[in-house]
Order: C-alpha cells, then sequence, then structure tokens
C-alpha cells in the first residue's frame, strides 16, 4: 500500500450471536496486514455499529453472522446507511453463509462475502483491491 | 481444527510431532519412559472406581450402564421442539439436551425489537411457563434428564423447570435437569453473557445453594470446557480454566457457609473430543484425575462420590469442515470412539452438517446412531478404560497433567480466573491462539482433509438447509401475548416486586423465581430486574 493512508476497518458482531472466534480471528489477520482495525464487541444494535462506523470514520465495515440471520441484518443495516447518508463505506459479510444466500447479500450492496473457511489471505486481498480502485 | 505440528524430512519422514498442549510425542515407547516418570499403578491411576479416579469414576464403567446420549435439539416453537424430543426419545435417546434460541439465552422475550429475525432461529423459543408446559408435555421427567443449554439466565430456566414439573404431578426433589449455567465460560468464549462478572456468579451460586434442598438430583453447573476449547485454547488451557472455573463456583457457596460436600458431587463437566485422539484420551484421564485431587487437596472433600468427575464429553464442532461436508460423519464416527475410550458419562456430537444449518432430523439421527453402533456393536462397553496400561497413553496422561497444572498456574500468577477472565487476559490468549490455528493451516504446517489436504471432489455439496419459519415466530408473539392478556396481573406485579427486592437485597433469587415462573411472568421481564439491578458486563478489548 507505499505510503496511503491505512485502511480503517469496523469488525463487528450484529445481534444476540456470541460465537466470535472467526469475527476476533479476522480482526487479528486484517491488523497483521497493516489495517487498522475495529472490534465492535458482541451484541451490536445496527444503530450502534452505524454510530461506531461514522465516528470512528472506517472505510469498511465487516458483519460477522452465524445464526442464519444474515438477510435481515444486512437488510437493516444497508438500510441505516442510507439514511445516514454513509454509502461509501464498503461492507462485507462472514460467517455461516449458505452459498445460495450470496447472490442476495450482493444485491443488497455487500462488496465481499466470506463465509466459513475463507482462507484469511482471500479477505485481505479483497479488501486491499478493493480500496486501491477507490 | 488443528491436531498437532508434524516436522518431517523430505520424504514425508516424521522427525517430531508436537501436540497443541506443547508435548512432544516419540516414535515409540517403553516400560523406562514409565519408570522414567516415577509412574505409580496405586498412586497415578489405580483401578477403576478408586482415587484418583484416572481410569474412571465407576468400577464397572459401560458394564454397568452404556453412556447417555443427548443430542443438541430445540428449534421454532415450542409444539415444534416437543415433536423432536418425542422423536429422538423414540429412537432410543436417553436424555433431553435442549436449545433455547438467542433472545431466550439474552433474557428477551420474543415481542423484544432486539429479538426481531432470531425468535426460535437457534432453538426453542421461551417467553414464559406455557412454553415450558408445551416443551415438555408427555415427557416423562421423572424417567428423562434434560440439560438445559442456557447460561446467563439459567437460574430462571431451572426454576420455569420446577414450576413445570410441578404442574405435571412431579415432584420437585425426582426431577434432573442440567441447566449449562457456566457463566465464565459464556465471557470467553460463546458469548451469551448478560450481567457483570460478579453478580453472575452470584447467581449460580443461588442457583447450587437452592438445588442442594429442592432439587438434589439436578446438576445445577455443568462446566464447560468445551467452549473455551472451541474458541481457541488447547487441551490443556481447556482443563486449566475449567478446574479454576469450577472452583470459583464452589467458593461462592462455601462463602455461604456450607460443606463442600454437601453440593459439588452434583457438578458435571461439559469437555470437547477434537483434535488429536491421544492428546484427548490423556487430557480426559488427566482432568479426571486432577478434579478428584484438587477437590480432596484443596477443598477436603470427604465423601468418595463427590470426587467424581462426571462429564459429557462430546461435540467437536470446530474439527468438523464446512468443505466435503459428508467427511464430518466420519470424523464425529472418530470423535465419538475418543470420548467412549475416555469414559465419558454423557456424549452428544455435533452433526455433519452444522457448518451449513440447523441439523436436520436425518443428521441429527446419524449422530445418535453413530453413537449407539460404538456401544452396542463395536465392544466400548466390554471393559473399562481399555488403554490403560500403554506405555504410550500412561506417559502422556502424566505429562497431560503437568501441562494442565501449568496453565493453571500461568492463570493463578495472573490473579485467578475472575480477574482473568474480567479483565480479558484468557479471551485474548485464546483469540491469539485461534488466529495462529488459521495461519497453520493457510500455510499447510497443520493437516485438514478437505480443506488444505485432498481437496479435490466434492468441494462442497447441497446440505439441506434448515429454513427459518417467519410464521413460527409471529406465532409465538401471538402466544406470548395471549399469556400476557390471560395471566393475572396482579399477580405477576407482585412476584416481579417480591424478585427485585430480593435481587437488591442480596438473598437467594430462586424461590422467587419460581413464584414469578408460576404467575406467568416472561423471561423478558425477570431478567430485566436483574439488568436493572445489576447492569451489564463489559466485554474486555480484543487488542
Amino acid at each position: 500500500m507505499g505510503t496511503q493512508k491505512k485502511i480503517k476497518v469496523l469488525i463487528a458482531k450484529p445481534g444476540l450471536d456470541g460465537h466470535d472466534r472467526g469475527a476476533k480471528v479476522v480482526s487479528l489477520a486484517l491488523k497483521d496486514a497493516g489495517m487498522e482495525v475495529i472490534y465492535s464487541g458482541l451484541h451490536r444494535t445496527i444503530d450502534q455499529i452505524v454510530n461506531i462506523a461514522i465516528q470512528e470514520d472506517v472505510d469498511v465495515i465487516g458483519l460477522s453472522i452465524m445464526t442464519g440471520a444474515h438477510i435481515p441484518i444486512t437488510q437493516r443495516l444497508f438500510q441505516k446507511i442510507r439514511e445516514k447518508g454513509i454509502g461509501n463505506k464498503t461492507v462485507f459479510v462472514g460467517g455461516v453463509i449458505p452459498s445460495r444466500d450470496i447472490p442476495k447479500l450482493k444485491e443488497m450492496g455487500v462488496s465481499g462475502v466470506f463465509p466459513g473457511g475463507t482462507p484469511l489471505a482471500e479477505t485481505i486481498k479483497f479488501l486491499q483491491s478493493t480500496m486501491l480502485k477507490r | 481444527m488443528a491436531v498437532a505440528r508434524y516436522i518431517k524430512d523430505e520424504k514425508d519422514q516424521i522427525l517430531d510431532v508436537i501436540l497443541e498442549s506443547g508435548i512432544h510425542v516419540k516414535p515409540s515407547y517403553s516400560p523406562k519412559d514409565l519408570e522414567g516418570m516415577g509412574f505409580s499403578y496405586e498412586k497415578d491411576v489405580a483401578d477403576p472406581g478408586e482415587y484418583p479416579y484416572t481410569r474412571g469414576i465407576h468400577p464397572l464403567g459401560y458394564r454397568s450402564r452404556a453412556w447417555t446420549t443427548r443430542q443438541y435439539t430445540g428449534f421454532g416453537t415450542p409444539q415444534e421442539t416437543n415433536e423432536r424430543f418425542k422423536l429422538m426419545i423414540s429412537h432410543g435417546q436417553t436424555g433431553l439436551n435442549v436449545a433455547f434460541d438467542l433472545p431466550t439465552q439474552m433474557g428477551y422475550d420474543s415481542d423484544d425489537p432486539m429479538s426481531e429475525g432470531e425468535v426460535g432461529r437457534v432453538g426453542m423459543a421461551v417467553d414464559s411457563l406455557r412454553d415450558f408446559e408445551i416443551a415438555f408435555k408427555d415427557i416423562r421427567l421423572d424417567k428423562i434428564g434434560s440439560g438445559l443449554t442456557i447460561n446467563a439466565v439459567a437460574s430462571i430456566m431451572l426454576a420455569m423447570y420446577q414450576a413445570v414439573a410441578e404442574k405435571y404431578g412431579y415432584d420437585p426433589k425426582i426431577i434432573s435437569a442440567t441447566p449449562q449455567n457456566d457463566i465464565l465460560k459464556e465471557m470467553i468464549g460463546r458469548g451469551a453473557w448478560i450481567f457483570p462478572v460478579e453478580p453472575a456468579v452470584k447467581l449460580i451460586g443461588d442457583t447450587i445453594e437452592y438445588s442442594m434442598t429442592v432439587m438434589p438430583r439436578a446438576n445445577p453447573v455443568s462446566v464447560c470446557g468445551y467452549h473455551i476449547r472451541e474458541s481457541g485454547a488447547t487441551p490443556a488451557q481447556e482443563i486449566a480454566c475449567a478446574i479454576l472455573i469450577a472452583d470459583a463456583y464452589i467458593d461462592n457457596v462455601l462463602a455461604r457457609g456450607y460443606d463442600v460436600d454437601d453440593f459439588v458431587g452434583r457438578f458435571s463437566f461439559n469437555l470437547n473430543v477434537f483434535g488429536n485422539m491421544w492428546e484427548q484420551i490423556a487430557k480426559f484421564r488427566a482432568a479426571r484425575k486432577l478434579w478428584a485431587r484438587n477437590l480432596k487437596e484443596k477443598y477436603k472433600v470427604k465423601k468418595p462420590q463427590n470426587l467424581f468427575l462426571r462429564g459429557l464429553f462430546g461435540g467437536g464442532g470446530y474439527g468438523l469442515t464446512k468443505v466435503q461436508p459428508e467427511n464430518n460423519i466420519m470424523r464425529g464416527a472418530y470423535y465419538a470412539l475418543v470420548a467412549a475410550l475416555s469414559g465419558a458419562q454423557t456424549t452428544a456430537l455435533c452433526s455433519y452438517d452444522e457448518a451449513y444449518t440447523i441439523p436436520t432430523p436425518h443428521s441429527a439421527l446419524l449422530s445418535l446412531r453413530t453413537l449407539q453402533i460404538l456401544m452396542d456393536e463395536m465392544g466400548l462397553r466390554d471393559t473399562v478404560d481399555p488403554l490403560a496400561g500403554s506405555y504410550f497413553i500412561e506417559t502422556l496422561t502424566k505429562e497431560m497433567e503437568q501441562k494442565i497444572e501449568e496453565e493453571m498456574e500461568k492463570i493463578e500468577r495472573f490473579g485467578g480466573i475472575i480477574k482473568a477472565v474480567s479483565e480479558g487476559y484468557i479471551q485474548r490468549l485464546v483469540a491469539r491462539q485461534a488466529y495462529e490455528v488459521e495461519k497453520g493451516l493457510e500455510s499447510g504446517e497443520l493437516l485438514k482433509v478437505g480443506v488444505n489436504i485432498y481437496k479435490e471432489g466434492g468441494e462442497s455439496m447441497d446440505v439441506e438447509l434448515h429454513e427459518y419459519n417467519w410464521e413460527s415466530a409471529e406465532k409465538q408473539i401471538a402466544d406470548l401475548q395471549r399469556v400476557k392478556r390471560e395471566r393475572s396481573g396482579k399477580d405477576v406485579l407482585r412476584t416481579l416486586k417480591d424478585l427485585e427486592s430480593a435481587t437488591r437485597d442480596g438473598k437467594n433469587v430462586m424461590p422467587y423465581l419460581v413464584e414469578c415462573c408460576r404467575a406467568y411472568a416472561t423471561v423478558g421481564e425477570m431478567a430485566g430486574i436483574f439488568r436493572e439491578v445489576f447492569g451489564e458486563f463489559n466485554e474486555p478489548s480484543l487488542f
């Protein structure tokens, strides 16, 4: 990334689920890759997540969702993003995501979907190249 | 997911094996290894049923009784869960293991805005006693024990279990509930915590104290190394944390003036089976020994049966893979073998499709059959602790014992388990290790079939997905609203007010919770009082 500004990422755990191994591992990996990472902690509402994203002025929001509720949660996130006028944020989603739902998430505006088992390098590369294009 | 690190030469010959807990495995073992460690059969192992119970807590093991099979079950409405319970019982399952949805686990009612999209999703939705009446209808609560997989509000669920049993005419003295009720592990992994450490541990103390007289057959605490391991702990750290957490709960009850022998015999453990099989078997043997010694030496426990580490050894979710999911059926069979060779009292397997979905009836049944095949076809009931006396297993058991003690010392040096959890020391440690494991898998240093070796074929498959049922969720909310209309508002107000005073006064809340449940107060109303009085846990930072 050379002298460019560090990519600033918010890794967020929306909703009531507490399975955070994946979210924490991705947070550590992105930090190791030279990004600035904010981890939201557990049980965050979409409002809280969007507020952190605005306050911290992050470039990227990553949602980690394991319960199967990824469609309604992501829908709510984009609704809030539009309300708050921060449509410039890149959004990616990880967790237990069946492949049939990936097109639905992308239609909503998700840039990348990384289900459990995705190599960390893939997520890192995706974020780096997405941010370079901007 | 990691098994062990293998150091190989260019011809693929193994030069060294380093187990996750840091033990090096040698090419072969002989009596000299045991001599070198000062091994004594009587002191280190002893016969099954004899202190220190390394070989097992019962002299006859599975000859007297096969393990209890307890697949984790529950989804949607109480009605749907009740049907699934009956299906599993009709297939020969001998205990229940109730999954609750996240709103229930987090103390929210189904109509709470926080619950939207989650009602009945990962478990059964419970709002009031009415839901338990439906879920446990026609289940013989005097014959079948129920694991209640819930922690932050376990006290509420135990109270509700008593209330439903009484409603169906069972004496609370003969029912057997095993609420998971281990909040410290929720703070390390799994994350279904609500209240700060101190009041959360106090609530656990309340359930233990209350069970002693009212529900003596309940197992009020199931201490879970399981989820700590899933979060990235090594097997040695898993047991070290479990023992120290159990000690924290013991200390809470002792401070109330009880004799340790009055309650510690009802503690049980939930431990994990994935990983290198030898390391796990040695881990379970060492854990039984260390737990017994901890109770005898530190707490001066007198009754031998109170020294038993009784456990559910099973699951192994992290060992399963999303790729080539059918491979998980074989993995499950090996994990079950490990559990049986380790003398598990109770077991359950993660189903092969769990990286995708809530298990279908078919995959849950496959898991149950896997467990039954071991007991009834393969000879696992024949003799107790069949690996005892193996130079390797006995050496490894002693080495594991030392590693577990080292891990316990590290936590004690930090200031004890309560401080280590409150300040996030263990959380950061296991997260860092989990990250190292992922890096090892990506570099190929750690091997995983289908993930980084033998990747060809069946990269993924169509798994039948458990569909979230919005209608069920709406029905649950409508039922809750009906309960609220039909119940006596006066009784609800009175019992909740009494609960609030008791909570503020630091009394044992259990009798007050039972009164609330009987009045059909909701989980959200009861937990709401705790939220107001106790506040919420402040999650320590990851970095």
